[in-house]
């Protein structure tokens, strides 16, 4: 498997104070990496930084294997404005491919039928002209998922999109997801679901206490102290 | 005389043609980014660059009489020197756009980034920067009057022309330029500028500069508003930007027919404003958003009583 991405001793944070350091882990095709950690411990700011949004403090994050730098669909968290927005599915998926069209004012033809052939692929090809607001939860994040895809089909990177859907259709979303990993996506996932996370994801990097707590593979991660202290706690939480 | 033959006598008047023109126009470009600031919660960074515009209006119709009361008191003569009258005359004579455009923009530019920083919240930001503008505003035309009627002045100011028929024909030309420039930054940009209302970190993830796009809805806002002021005066032009994007925002369920019913709406609610406040000589600012107004109203009716039929 070769790596796409590579995070060097990377430190993240604001001009204020760092959030997160030493982080140290590597990204190949095909992986599917579960980023957790308790609210505050800088995840977000990792997101930012893998996005490219906002610059490491110190050490590198570098791109390889094909991927480029921008070249990850990302799927954010809901805002309040999407909630109550007047956009067709359609319009909202074919909104992936702005960063392909360049200064090109119009989608072109090509990317229309990549939008099109992406929402069947994704089963909402029947929504194509419904309203994004009307759609349930479920629904609502496989159109972002869709838009996601038609930006890229090498990496997803998705800042907990279960947040707020029903077991149904969290665990819809899931197989979806795990469906697209089998395909050869790359899925970088951010999440507090801790037993989905060690069902689905191949590796698992788990931060806290502003450092790295542990990177490496879903069954090493069980057997590790932090996995068994986090795993413990989770399950105390829930009790 | 009956309405058509009064309409038909006031339009073989160019200046009429010209106003009803500047209308529709200003009223096209308002509802197109209108439906974008509704949606970006951006709404108030209109109504409080409005109020920029008044502070500007006043400062430059004031500035001729300020330069020459200072001038004279500084100089301790009774008369001007030629040059300095020279100075006053040109200022006179200047356009007001040529003051409230740029000092408007460079306000636009600042709400945004503050909307972005965290020291003076957004919101606080524009209240202040409105309410400000509005004092100074009011203070310089009460200090330096240039004409007799102060508050026929403010009047005509905070609530547009009481006749479209002071426009001047530059101002009709400059609208023309400015609106079909609006127009064209909207239609070349239209896919962008709905990613970034959408979603504004997703545009910015897939490597598109929304910073740049967010300043662009800034100044092409700035813009409008300028331009709407000749129309409505500074306190309604919100009622112009916001107005036909929420009634069609009721009834609409895609972003481009929500774009399209907006540009209707407000085309023909601005063209019904005229034509009646030509006939029952109403000040045409009003009664352009009343008519605004209305159908708002009409269309929540509607979109409560669809609604029900369908639950």
């Amino acid at each position: 498997m070769s790596a796409q991405m590579v995070c060097k001793n990377a430190s993240l944070g604001y001009e204020d104070g760092i959030v997160a350091e030493n982080l140290d882990f590597t990204i190949s095709k095909g992986d599917y990496l579960c980023i957790l950690g308790e609210n505050g411990s800088g995840k977000s700011t990792l997101i930012k930084a893998i996005l490219g949004l906002q610059p490491q403090v110190s050490g590198e994050i570098e791109w390889c294997g094909g991927v480029r730098k921008n070249e990850i669909g990302y799927l954010p968290q809901q805002t309040v404005v999407q909630r109550d927005f007047p956009a067709s599915v359609r319009e909202i998926v074919r909104s992936g491919c702005l960063a392909k069209s360049g200064l090109r004012p119009f989608y072109s033809k090509a990317e229309k039928e990549l939008a099109e052939s992406t929402m069947k692929q994704l089963g909402i090809g029947e929504f194509a002209r419904r309203c994004y607001r009307d759609l349930s939860g479920g629904q609502q994040q496989r159109v972002l998922l869709a838009r996601a895809l038609c930006a890229t089909r090498k990496m997803l990177l998705l800042d907990e999109p279960v947040t707020g859907l029903d077991p149904k259709a969290q665990h819809d979303l899931y197989e979806l997801i795990a469906g697209l990993n089998r395909e050869g996506i790359t899925i970088i996932m951010v999440s507090h679901d801790l037993t989905s996370a060690i069902k689905y994801a191949t590796h698992i990097l788990h931060i806290g206490g502003r450092k790295q707590l542990f990177f490496g593979k879903t069954a090493d991660y069980l057997k590790s102290a932090s996995g068994m202290l986090f795993t413990g706690t989770e399950m105390n939480g829930n009790e | 005389m009956s309405n058509i033959e009064k309409l038909q006598y006031y339009f073989e008047f160019p200046y009429v043609r010209y106003a009803f023109i500047v209308g529709i126009l200003i009223s096209l470009c308002s509802s197109l980014l209108g439906v974008t600031l509704v949606l970006k919660r951006f709404s108030f960074i209109g109504d409080g660059l409005s109020h920029v515009a008044f502070g500007a209006m006043s400062l430059s119709t004031t500035l001729p009489v300020m330069i020459k009361q200072y001038a004279l008191s500084w100089s301790g003569e009774d008369k001007l020197s030629p040059r300095m009258q020279g100075v006053v005359n040109w200022f006179g004579g200047l356009n007001d756009m040529y003051i409230v455009l740029p000092v408007t923009l460079v306000c636009a530019v600042l709400l945004l980034r503050t909307g972005q920083n965290t020291k003076i919240k957004g919101d606080a930001a524009v209240a202040m920067l409105s309410v400000g503008a509005l004092a100074v505003g009011y203070m310089l035309m009460n200090r330096f009057p240039s004409r007799a009627n102060i508050s026929g002045d403010v009047c005509s100011t905070l609530f547009g022309s009481t006749s479209i028929l002071t426009l001047k024909r530059e101002d009709v030309w400059l609208c023309i330029v400015m609106s079909v420039a609006v127009i064209a930054i909207y239609l070349l940009f239209y896919n962008k500028i709905f990613s970034v209302t959408f979603d504004e970190s997703f545009t910015k993830a897939s490597g598109v500069n929304a910073d740049s796009y967010n300043l662009l809805i800034a100044v092409v806002t700035a813009l409008i508003i300028v331009l709407a002021m000749n129309l409505v005066g500074s306190l309604l032009i919100s009622a112009l930007i916001i107005f036909p994007a929420l009634s069609a925002m009721r009834i609409f369920k895609s972003f481009r027919s929500v774009i399209i019913c907006s540009a209707v709406i407000s085309v023909a609610c601005a063209a019904f404003g005229i034509i009646v406040s030509i006939l029952s000589s109403t000040p045409v600012g009003s009664t352009i958003v009343v008519a605004d107004l209305g159908v708002f109203i009409l269309f929540s009716l509607i979109s409560a009583f669809v609604g029900k039929a369908r639950s």
